[in-house]
C-alpha cells in the first residue's frame, strides 16, 4: 500500500511541473503588456522600464520561468504587482471564502437536487414528476447572473431580508455569514442541483426497476424502506462521483456569482488579475486549484483502493 | 417520520430564519458606507496608481493643495505658496499643528521626506509628476523651497494629487514597501483594515486639523464591479454611497425618492485618436490628409452622441477640456454636423469613397454603443468605420504600436490643461499614439509651461488649439459627468469634477 501511494505520488511530480509550463506559458499568450497596466493612464516610459526590470518583465519567458519556479519550490508564490501583496497571503485568505461558498452550495445542490430526483422517480409518468422535471430544467437553464440580480432585487431591494452583497466570516459573526452567503450559495447550488437531480432520477429509475428491488418489494417490505435502504443507496453511487466533480469545479472559484455578490472569493480575485495582468496572482491562484485538483484526484484513487482491495494488484 | 420530527424540523427552520432574515445588520448611522466600482490597488501615494484608489486617498491623506469646485487651487496642509519671479523657485509655508495618524508631527522636514520618497522611492509612480524639481529645501520647520529644473506651472495641480500627499516619515520608514498595507497619513480619517476586494475600514482621526467638519466615525469603502448590484446595495440601504453610476441609470435614481444624485461636469474627455504617423497605418485613412480628419469632424453630431446614448446629460465638447473650463477657447467653438462639407473636403482630399477605417474600440457597453453612432453617422458622409472591440489592456498595447486607424479612447482628465495636452500633442510623448510631431506646437506646449495663470497661459493655448483643430489627430466629442447618488440622508456632501468623494462637511441627518 505505501509503495503504491508512493508509486503515485512519484507519478504526480511530472503532472504538476507540466500544469506549472502550461499556466505560465498560456499566460504569456495574453495580448497587453503587463507593464503598460501597471504604469497606469500615464504610460511613462521610465515607469514601465523600471516595472519590467523589477518583475523580470524584460527577461525571455524561459528566465521568467525559471525566477517564479525557484519561487514556488521555495514556497514563494509571488507578490502581486497590483496590490504589492504576497500572493500566498491572497490565497490564504481567499481560500476558506471560497470553500466556504462551495460547501453551502453542494449542501443546497444536493438536497434539492437528490431529494427532487428521488421524488421524480418515485412518482414516474405523474403530476409531480413532470413539475420536477421543469423544476431541474429551469434550474439547468437559468444563468446565475440573471438568477443573482433578481435575487438582490427580491431579498435585499423589495424585502429587505438580506444584504444584497459583501461577505462576513463565519468566525466573526455566524449568522450574518450565513446572511451574506446564502443568496450566491444557493445561485450556484440551484444550477448544480438541477444537473443531479436529473441523474439521481435516471439512477433511481434503474435501481427502481432492477431484481433486487422486486424482491424486497415482494418479502412485503414497505415502500419508504424499499426507496431509501434499497434503491437509494446504489443509485447514489454515480450521483456521488458527479457531486465530487461539481465540488472540485466550485473550488476553483464562482467568478460570475462572486463578482455580482462581491464575494471576496478566488473568483474574483483571478477575474481582477486577468483583467490587471497581475501575472504572479494568476500563475499562483491557477497553481494551488490544479494542484488541488490533483491531490483530489489522488485522494479519490486512494479511496477507491482501500474500498476495493482487488484494485491494489 | 413522526410528528415530533416534523415539530422539531419546524421549530428549526423557524429558529433559522429568524437568524437569516430576522437579525438586521443595524449599523450605526456615523459608519458611512461607500460603494467603489473597483477594488483599490496598493494605497501608498507613492506606489499608487488607480483613479479608484485616489477616492480612498481623499479620505485618507491630505494633500499640500486641494482643489475647489471652480477648479482653483486652494491650500490644504499648506497655508499659501509663491513662484520666484523666474519661476524657478516654489517656496510653500505650511499649517502648524497638523499631526499624523501616528501622533508625529507633519512639518518641513516631514514634506521634504515625503517628497523625496516620491522622487526616489523605487516603483514610485510620482517621479515623472515632480520631474521638474531638483532640490527640496527646508527652510524652517513650517517653510519648503522647492528648487526646479526650468519654470514649471503645472507643478502645483500636481500637488494637489497624489504627488502633494505627506505621509509620516517614521511610520513609512518602518513599514518600507509596505506601507501601503498599514498607510499612516494626516487626512480625515485613519487607517483601520483592508481586506482585500471586500472592504477598507477607515475611523476618524481625533487629532484632524479641521476635525469639527468631520460628521462620521468610520468610513467603509466596498468594492462592487457591478453598477446594477451597486445601485441595489444603494436602494437597499447596504451603502450610503455610490460612485460612478451609469447614466441609464439616472432616471431610476431621479425617481426613487430615497436616493439624490450629485453630478457635475467631469475633467475626463472621450475622444477619437487618430493615427497619423504612428507606424504603416499612420500613412491610410485617417492620416491621409488634414482635410480627411476635418471631414469626420463634420461627419459627426456630437449633441446626437449625447442624446442616443447618455439621455443627453453628458456634455458635448470638441476640445483637451471641457467648455465651462477657463482655459476653454471659445473662438473654437462646438461645430454642427455638415455633412455635405465632410464630403466636399473628403474629395478635395482626392479620397475613393467609402474610406474603410479600422475603428478600434474598448470593450465596454458605452463605447459599443458610442462607436455604433459614429459608424452610422461617419458613413453617410463616406466613412466605412469597421468596429474592433477590443479588450482595454490589449487596446493600449495596439495603441502604442500604431495598429489602428481610429480608437475611441477616455482620458480621465487633470486639472492643469497642461495634463490634458502636452503628453498627447508633443513629439515622442507616451501618450501620443497618433504619431503627430510638430515643432511650433511643441514650443508653444513648452511656451505654457513656463507661464502662471490663466491670463498669460490661455493665449498660447489658443495657438495651440488652432493648429490642432486643423491638423491635430485627436477629434474631441464629448465630457462626461461625475454621477454620484447617494442616500437623502446625506446633507452637506459637495461634489467635485476630478470625482473624487470628499467628506469634509458632509453629515447623515
Amino acid at each position: 500500500m505505501f509503495t503504491l501511494i508512493s508509486k503515485r505520488l512519484i507519478q504526480l511530480l511530472p503532472t504538476v511541473f507540466f500544469v506549472s509550463v502550461i499556466i505560465f506559458s498560456l499566460q504569456h499568450l495574453l495580448p497587453g503588456d503587463p507593464a503598460m497596466i501597471m504604469a497606469g493612464e500615464d504610460n511613462d516610459p521610465a515607469v514601465i522600464a523600471q516595472i519590467r526590470a523589477q518583475y523580470h518583465l524584460d527577461q525571455p519567458i524561459p528566465v521568467q520561468y525559471l525566477f517564479w519556479i525557484k519561487g514556488v519550490l521555495s514556497g514563494n508564490l509571488g507578490e502581486s504587482m497590483r496590490l504589492k501583496v504576497a500572493v500566498s497571503e491572497l490565497v490564504t485568505t481567499k481560500l476558506p471564502v471560497t470553500l466556504q461558498l462551495a460547501v453551502m452550495a453542494m449542501i443546497i445542490a444536493l438536497v434539492i437536487g437528490v431529494g427532487l430526483g428521488i421524488l421524480s422517480a418515485v412518482y414516474k409518468g405523474r403530476a409531480l414528476d413532470s413539475l420536477v422535471n421543469v423544476l431541474g430544467l429551469i434550474g439547468i437553464s437559468t444563468p446565475n447572473f440573471w438568477l443573482g440580480i433578481m435575487l438582490i432585487f427580491l431579498f435585499s431591494v423589495e424585502l429587505g431580508w438580506l444584504p444584497a452583497s459583501g461577505y462576513v466570516s463565519p468566525f466573526e459573526d455566524f449568522w450574518q455569514s450565513m446572511r451574506t452567503t446564502i443568496m450566491p450559495a444557493f445561485v450556484l447550488g440551484n444550477a448544480i442541483a438541477g444537473v443531479l437531480m436529473r441523474h439521481t432520477r435516471g439512477a433511481m429509475l434503474q435501481a427502481l426497476s432492477s431484481d433486487y428491488v422486486r424482491t424486497a418489494r415482494a418479502k412485503g417490505l414497505l415502500e419508504r424502506v424499499v426507496v431509501i435502504k434499497h434503491a437509494m443507496r446504489n443509485a447514489l453511487t454515480p450521483v456521488i462521483t458527479l457531486g465530487a466533480l461539481e465540488f472540485g469545479t466550485l473550488l476553483s472559484g464562482a467568478v460570475l456569482t462572486e463578482q455580482i455578490f462581491t464575494i471576496p472569493g478566488f473568483g474574483k480575485l483571478i477575474v481582477d488579475a486577468v483583467f490587471n495582468r497581475d501575472y504572479a496572482v494568476v500563475q499562483g491562484v491557477v497553481l494551488v486549484t490544479a494542484s488541488t485538483y490533483i491531490l483530489l484526484n489522488l485522494l479519490a484513487d486512494i479511496g477507491y483502493i482501500l474500498v476495493n482491495p482487488r484494485l491494489r494488484d | 417520520m413522526t410528528p415530533n420530527w416534523k415539530t422539531l424540523l419546524l421549530t428549526g427552520c423557524l429558529v433559522a430564519s429568524a437568524g437569516l432574515f430576522g437579525m438586521g445588520a443595524a449599523s450605526a448611522q456615523t459608519n458611512f458606507k461607500i460603494g467603489l466600482a473597483e477594488d483599490p490597488d496598493v494605497l501608498d501615494p507613492s506606489l499608487a496608481r488607480s483613479y479608484v484608489g485616489r477616492i480612498v486617498f481623499a479620505s485618507l491623506c491630505d494633500k499640500l493643495f486641494d482643489i475647489d469646485d471652480k477648479l482653483n487651487i486652494v491650500p490644504q496642509l499648506a497655508l499659501s505658496s509663491t513662484v520666484s519671479a523666474d519661476g524657478k523657485e516654489m517656496v510653500i509655508k505650511l499649517r502648524p499643528d497638523v499631526k499624523f495618524h501616528d501622533g508625529e508631527p507633519m512639518d518641513a522636514e516631514a514634506v521634504r521626506f515625503s517628497l523625496d520618497r516620491h522622487l526616489n522611492m523605487p516603483g514610485s509612480f510620482r517621479k515623472p509628476e515632480l520631474g521638474a524639481v531638483s532640490e527640496i529645501v527646508v527652510v524652517d520647520p513650517l517653510t519648503v523651497k522647492l528648487v526646479l529644473k526650468s519654470p514649471f506651472s503645472p507643478l502645483l495641480a500636481q500637488l494637489t494629487d497624489r504627488a502633494g500627499m505627506i505621509v509620516s516619515p517614521k511610520a513609512a520608514k518602518e513599514a518600507g514597501d509596505k506601507f501601503g498595507q498599514k498607510p499612516v497619513c494626516a487626512g480625515p480619517f485613519k487607517f483601520v483594515e483592508r481586506i482585500q476586494q471586500d472592504r477598507i475600514v477607515l475611523e476618524k482621526f481625533a487629532d484632524y486639523w479641521n476635525k469639527a467638519n468631520i460628521h462620521f466615525d468610520k468610513v467603509t469603502f466596498t468594492p462592487i464591479a457591478d453598477s446594477t448590484v451597486r445601485l441595489a446595495n444603494l436602494r437597499s440601504g447596504q451603502l450610503d454611497l455610490i460612485e460612478r453610476t451609469p447614466a441609464t441609470d439616472i432616471k431610476e435614481i431621479k425617481a426613487n425618492p430615497k436616493l439624490r444624485l450629485s453630478s457635475v461636469v467631469s475633467l475626463a474627455y472621450t475622444g477619437i485618436t487618430m493615427n497619423i504617423a504612428n507606424k504603416e497605418a499612420g500613412k491610410t485613412g485617417l492620416g491621409l490628409d488634414p482635410r480627411v480628419r476635418q471631414a469626420l469632424n463634420f461627419a459627426i453630431d456630437r449633441s446626437a452622441i449625447n442624446e442616443v446614448v447618455f439621455n443627453g446629460e453628458f456634455m458635448p465638447g470638441n476640445q483637451w477640456i471641457n467648455p465651462e473650463n477657463p482655459y476653454y477657447q471659445k473662438s473654437f467653438p462646438v461645430t454642427g454636423r455638415d455633412v455635405n462639407k465632410a464630403k466636399e473636403l473628403l474629395k478635395a482630399a482626392g479620397v475613393k469613397t467609402p474610406l474603410a477605417i479600422d475603428f478600434m474600440v474598448p470593450n465596454n457597453p458605452e463605447a459599443r454603443s458610442v462607436a455604433e453612432v459614429i459608424q452610422s453617422m461617419a458613413a453617410e458622409a463616406g466613412f466605412d468605420f469597421k468596429i474592433r472591440v477590443t479588450e482595454f489592456a490589449t487596446s493600449l498595447t495596439q495603441a502604442e504600436q500604431g495598429n489602428y486607424q481610429a480608437y475611441l479612447l477616455n482620458w480621465s482628465g487633470r486639472t492643469d490643461p497642461d495634463g490634458n495636452s502636452y503628453s498627447f500633442h508633443a513629439c515622442g510623448q507616451p501618450l501620443n499614439y497618433t504619431g503627430y510631431c510638430n515643432k511650433d506646437v511643441d514650443a508653444l506646449l513648452a511656451e505654457a509651461r513656463s507661464k502662471n495663470g490663466v491670463a498669460e497661459r490661455k493665449p498660447v493655448y489658443e495657438k495651440i488649439t488652432k493648429i490642432m483643430q486643423e491638423e491635430g489627430g485627436v477629434l474631441y466629442l464629448y465630457h462626461s459627468k461625475v454621477l454620484v447618488a447617494h442616500s437623502d440622508k446625506l446633507d452637506g456632501y459637495k461634489q467635485l469634477a476630478d470625482g473624487l468623494i470628499r467628506l469634509t462637511g458632509a453629515k447623515l441627518k
